[in-house]
């Protein structure tokens, strides 16, 4: 049976793992190859290294970053974080990278998800969304709207509609991110992951939000979720990956058990 | 881990494969890695790799391009070892209905997309379970996970091939073996220690076929 994933999701800038809010008050939290192959050993289902600085001088260093994790920690690995061409995918993939995640530039150039797709297949494709609930108007038909630029830049595009686009598009995979939770540990937007996993065929990550291991069940239970991100409750060490797979299975759930016993 | 005794794998590197996870974890596991982009990259080595993601089609351009699919072809008949990974191994039968592709043919069958799933692409981990044992699995408990990232799997003609189904919606055959040539529907360079332990098992086999002196993991 298809497990459900955990993947601790690392931010990275120039090289580094950070954390912060924002982009304010970072902090180095150490060298992201090492962080990945510990997650790997704990028993991560995925790593997902998130570029958090995009800058074109960064990139060379985001590949040398994806190369030696792909050396050391056999687990798939997506990258996240201005990749902008089918060439700069191209070179991500051959640095060892699964798969890559597209967000600003998807709503810039919704036609890069589809070439990316021709080119490596829509399972490499992965379209990362930011969403915002909108201020309730009685009758009103967008509930959450997509938002890019790390949450401050506003699209008018419908998070629910844009998802079914961005699948139609070649995506293989969403990220689906609450703008609203995101850093606040009060829980994913299981309303907004079920709005979005009951309209597609392809996985939905959900994001933003965890506190602790029942909101992964509750992300995969009430939001459809096929796998489940986080950052700070494992950076920080208050919950391990084995912690919230033993909540999963305990709600029923299908997980990867951390330590599949091989002789 | 990795020794320098170890078989010579060539990996076969035609595009858009991840060459660097195969390679990197077939090392761990203890292999002489080469990487081959055309027949003169074969020489020399104990088995093939076949890696793959992606569709059907461009790989087959690909290796027809590089002029390997004669040489792919010859080296099976020969009976030597022969890996396929995924896009890898739905090369090895006849025909894919992904675009009709016309494949390498040296397995009957052809290759479909999966049925009644759930969820496509087949993106994750999923259980193997066991339909004969086979050395490849050696050490590796029934109904371990293994990573899958696909939306199509191969249909062999000749059930006898078949060593491992998994499910998702429908099963299919996630593990083939005849002879030297073998194939997995799933990333064992992807699939943490269960992988790694698989390529140390496929490189035994690989040893004890070329009879080269190895140490493997």
């Amino acid at each position: 049976m298809l497990a459900r994933r955990v993947i601790p999701c690392l931010d990275v800038a120039n090289g580094r793992v950070v954390k912060g809010t924002r982009f304010v008050d970072l902090t180095d939290e150490g060298d992201p190859a090492e962080l990945a192959e510990r997650y790997a050993h704990e028993g991560a289902d995925e790593i997902v290294f998130l570029d958090i600085a995009a800058a074109p001088e960064g990139r060379s260093t985001m590949l040398e970053v994806v190369r030696r994790t792909a050396s050391r920690a056999f687990v798939p690995l997506t990258v996240g974080g201005g990749v902008r061409s089918v060439d700069e995918m191209r070179d991500v993939l051959r640095a060892g990278a699964d798969k890559v995640s597209f967000n600003t530039a998807a709503v810039a150039r919704p036609e890069l998800l589809t070439a990316c797709a021709e080119r490596f297949g829509s399972q490499a494709v992965v379209c990362a969304i930011d969403a915002r609930r909108l201020p309730h108007d009685e009758g009103a038909e967008r509930i959450w709207e997509v938002v890019t630029h790390g949450g401050r830049r506003p699209t008018e595009l419908d998070a629910v509609t844009w998802a079914v686009r961005v699948v139609q598009l070649g995506a293989g995979e969403l990220l689906v991110t609450s703008m609203d939770r995101d850093g606040t540990r009060s829980g994913f937007d299981t309303e907004l992951l079920r709005a979005i996993s009951s309209r597609v065929r392809v996985p939905v990550i959900a994001s933003g939000g965890a506190s602790g291991p029942a909101d992964f069940v509750a992300a995969v239970r009430d939001g459809g979720a096929d796998a489940v991100l986080a950052a700070s409750i494992f950076h920080r060490r208050m919950h391990s990956i084995d912690s919230v797979k033993q909540a999963m299975a305990a709600a029923g759930l299908p997980v990867r058990p951390v330590k599949e016993a091989v002789a | 881990m990795g020794t320098p005794t170890g078989p010579v794998v060539a990996v076969l590197d035609y595009g858009a494969a991840n060459m660097v996870s195969i390679g990197q974890a077939l090392v761990v596991a203890g292999a002489r890695v080469v990487v081959a982009t055309d027949a003169s990259g074969l020489l020399g080595a104990d088995a093939i790799v076949v890696p793959g993601v992606g569709a059907a089609a461009p790989a087959m351009a690909h290796l027809r391009e590089r002029g390997l699919v004669e040489p792919l072809r010859e080296w099976v008949r020969a009976g030597r070892p022969c890996l396929g990974i995924c896009l890898g191994v739905q090369l090895f039968f006849d025909r894919s209905d992904e675009a009709d592709a016309e494949t390498l043919g040296v397995l009957a069958g052809r290759t479909v997309p999966l049925r009644e799933a759930p969820t496509l692409p087949h993106i994750g981990w999923n259980t193997v379970e066991a339909v004969r044992p086979h050395p490849l699995f050696e050490g590796i408990p029934d109904g371990s996970h293994f990573y899958f990232v696909h939306s199509y799997a191969p249909v062999p003609a000749d059930e006898s091939v078949v060593v491992a189904r998994t499910t998702h919606g429908r099963p299919f055959v996630s593990a083939v073996a005849c002879g030297s040539v073998y194939g997995l529907q799933f990333h064992p360079e992807k699939s943490a220690e269960a992988g790694l332990r698989l390529l140390a098992n496929f490189l035994s086999l690989v040893a004890a076929d070329a009879g080269v002196a190895t140490q493997v993991a």
